[in-house]
């Protein structure tokens, strides 16, 4: 067994909600690190964006105005981590004149009622 | 404990990480090596160098089960597992090569 | 008297621009700012709201909280003017009467 590793026990369906426009509030940041750190306990993990979610995951993002770090590179590193679904939703986008081009990481764009199913087949969900 | 390096005075946090990844530079790492009685080699200089660029295009330091499966990936298999990793920097390959190489601690590493 | 009603919140998510809007009156302005600046873009379901104002009320964007957020100053909503730095907030301050702050 490798050192990182704890005895396996039995996997959980986690869903991390991401509902902040990003830098306003700690909330983005916070979700961010609570699944980078969950990463290492190999669970089903699920993040959707939804709302002002849809904000954290924006190109071009820019912060050196306001003196914050830019923290949407590190999506992109979720792959790494065996963090795989992730999860726009299309009403979200849409109300907000978005495309899933407009988004750093290529995201799967679910409907209102799609994500409200999986919500209800998780283990535990995590509101950010 | 701050570290000093060619006359230069570098603050680093109680843990000896760089209080400012912008004061980084090879005699830094090279400094902070001596101090734990390392000697850096070229396989050290690769984990670190790859630790740092990883950081440029994520801005995280890399869980170590990360670390090592994209090393694998890109420097090969031989070197890709936790028995070479290990070999070169004992104190734990995430925590000790984030710090030479002038990375904040990986998160979730306590 | 001229009066500058700040917004930081994002009207996506609470009513605060609103309420903004509903109590400035004709000559004031709005400086929409920190997550308040998503009300500022072209194409969503809040840009007629602020389309609708914009002949009575002096709408300004902050183009530091745009630029961090990713969202492009070409996709301002016509007619919002965007300033440059956090200065620029400073001067609109001081050349009004009196600031109210929609939390």
């Amino acid at each position: 067994m490798e050192p990182w590793e704890e005895e396996e026990g039995p996997v959980k369906k986690f869903m991390y909600v991401n509902r902040k426009v990003p830098y306003g509030t700690i909330y983005a940041l916070e979700s961010l690190e609570v699944v980078l750190i969950a990463a290492a306990f190999d669970q089903d993990v699920t993040l959707v964006f939804i709302d002002d979610g849809v904000y954290q995951l924006m190109k071009g993002q820019d912060t050196t105005g306001i003196g914050m770090k830019n923290f949407s590179p590190t999506y992109r590193a979720l792959e790494g981590y065996d963090i795989e679904k992730l999860y726009v939703e299309k009403e979200s986008l849409e109300s907000r004149g978005l495309t899933p081009d407009d988004l750093v990481v290529d995201v799967e764009v679910k409907t209102r009622s799609e994500l409200a199913d999986l919500m209800e087949e998780q283990d535990v969900v995590l509101s950010f | 404990m701050p570290i000093e390096v060619n006359g230069k005075v570098i603050e680093t946090d109680e843990e000896g990480y760089l209080a400012n990844l912008n004061d980084w530079s090879p005699e830094v790492a090279e400094a902070m090596a001596k101090e734990d009685g390392v000697e850096l080699t070229d396989n050290h200089w690769e984990v670190i160098n790859f630790l740092r660029e990883y950081y440029d295009e994520y801005q995280i330091a890399p869980a170590v089960r990360v670390l090592t499966k994209a090393i694998g990936k890109k420097l090969g298999k031989d070197k890709g597992n936790s028995k070479y990793l290990y070999e070169l920097f004992p104190y734990g390959p995430a925590k000790q090569a984030c710090k030479y190489a002038g990375l904040p601690k990986p998160t979730g590493c306590v | 008297m001229a009066m500058l009603h700040t917004v930081n919140k994002s009207a996506f998510e609470n009513r605060s621009l609103d309420s903004c809007i509903a109590h400035a009156k004709p000559g004031s302005s709005i400086l929409l700012f920190e997550d308040g600046v998503v009300a500022a873009m072209e194409g969503t379901v809040i840009s007629d709201k602020i389309k609708s104002i914009l002949g009575d009320i002096k709408v300004y964007v902050l183009g530091p909280d745009l630029r961090a957020r990713g969202l492009s100053t070409d996709k301002v909503i016509d007619g919002v003017t965007v300033l440059e730095d956090y200065g620029g907030f400073v001067d609109l301050v001081t050349e009004h009467d009196n600031v109210q702050a929609w939390l």
